[in-house]
């Protein structure tokens, strides 16, 4: 494979949850995602209701992607925060090294306030995201996943039910 | 990129359908949207233009089932296929776990996916990836028509490392979930390995 899988301990992913939690209250938003950049959602947190979270982290990805393919057609390496304004909800969107930050907000908050508080978290998403990697190489070098040892017959079981 | 999470139990793949515009990419998803019980799977996305020419990608989530405790999920993308769109094709191709390559099997479109291939192949290398150590299945679309290429020189002609090669007809579903499984199949056990 490409790459190695990147595994998220239950600490981390409760570190993480923290971190959002916290940006969440300090932000007034609605709604606070952890993306990876590759479309993958990592962690939410908020008001979820009937959003459809899979699919805003995919478009996000994409969002981000499509905005970062233009800045380096002018000559920029990319655009660190994406801004999107609606006439009830918005979106503001930071990229943080391999992820991205999401937050969800209405009239509730404002675009400055969201913008000062992701940018206050961001170091700490960073910090928090290198962690994992490393952790990820190294499990994935001691061959301790818990997949290691699947079987063909376990594989096509998946695919038994149509 | 593979992604594990141990606190929700699971595991998150990136699948994506690469090949020649009109081939059938959009198509293989859509049967399998349909065909999919409603809690196995999420909203099916199409960035596509008025004339249902897929603009940016396609996307849905699928659930396939647990393995060892942990929730297999599926994530699978289409690219467009129309040459222009070089750069969001290649956007879509990051952190790509496994790829599926649907071939148009119509003797007018061989040269279309012979570029289409050599394109894949070029824009994998720019992220590093090598299609030769990448979870990879050919698929000859279409089939049903009356003026395909012989499935034994259309595999002469696309296959790069004697990956499965199915013959399908995305339309009525033929051949679809097979490719499917075939390319799951080879993202789980790349996990075996790792």
């Amino acid at each position: 494979m490409a790459n190695s899988p990147i595994l998220i301990r239950e600490q981390r992913y409760h570190q993480i949850k923290a971190v959002l939690a916290r940006l969440r209250l300090d932000a007034s938003a609605r709604l606070v995602v952890l993306v990876d950049k590759d479309g993958q959602q990592i962690a939410v947190h908020g008001e979820l209701g009937e959003l459809d979270t899979t699919s805003l982290a995919s478009l996000a990805a994409g969002n981000v992607a499509a905005t970062g393919g233009m800045a380096k057609l002018i000559g920029e390496r990319e655009f660190p925060t994406l801004s999107h304004e609606g006439e009830r909800e918005s979106i503001h969107i930071s990229v943080i090294g391999r992820v991205l930050l999401l937050v969800v907000f209405d009239d509730r908050s404002s675009l400055g306030l969201v913008k000062l508080r992701s940018k206050q978290v961001s170091q700490e998403i960073a910090r928090t995201f290198a962690e994992i990697e490393r952790d990820s190489q190294q499990s994935s070098g001691e061959g301790s996943l818990p997949f290691g040892e699947i079987t063909d017959e376990e594989i096509d079981s998946l695919f038994s039910q149509p | 990129m593979t992604f594990i999470n141990y606190a929700s139990r699971e595991i998150n793949c990136k699948i994506v359908y690469y090949g020649p515009g009109l081939c059938g990419k959009t198509t293989n998803l859509q049967h399998i949207y349909d065909s999919t019980a409603a809690q196995a799977k999420g909203k099916l996305i199409s960035l596509a233009t008025e004339t249902d020419r897929t603009l940016f990608f396609d996307f849905m989530p699928l659930e396939l089932g647990t393995v060892r405790g942990f929730k297999t999920r599926f994530h699978l993308y289409t690219v467009p296929g129309q040459v222009f769109y070089e750069a969001s094709r290649k956007l879509i191709l990051k952190g790509v776990d496994g790829v599926v390559f649907v071939a148009d099997s119509q003797e007018e479109r061989m040269d279309a996916n012979i570029e289409s291939l050599y394109n894949l192949e070029e824009n994998l290398r720019t992220y590093g990836y090598e299609l030769m150590k990448l979870p990879y299945v050919l698929q000859l679309n279409k089939r049903d028509l009356p003026n395909v290429v012989p499935a034994n020189d259309l595999a002469v002609e696309l296959q790069r490392k004697g990956e499965p090669v199915v013959e399908a007809v995305a339309s009525t579903g033929v051949g679809v979930f097979d490719t499917l499984k075939a390319v799951a199949k080879q993202v789980l056990t790349e996990l075996r390995k790792s």
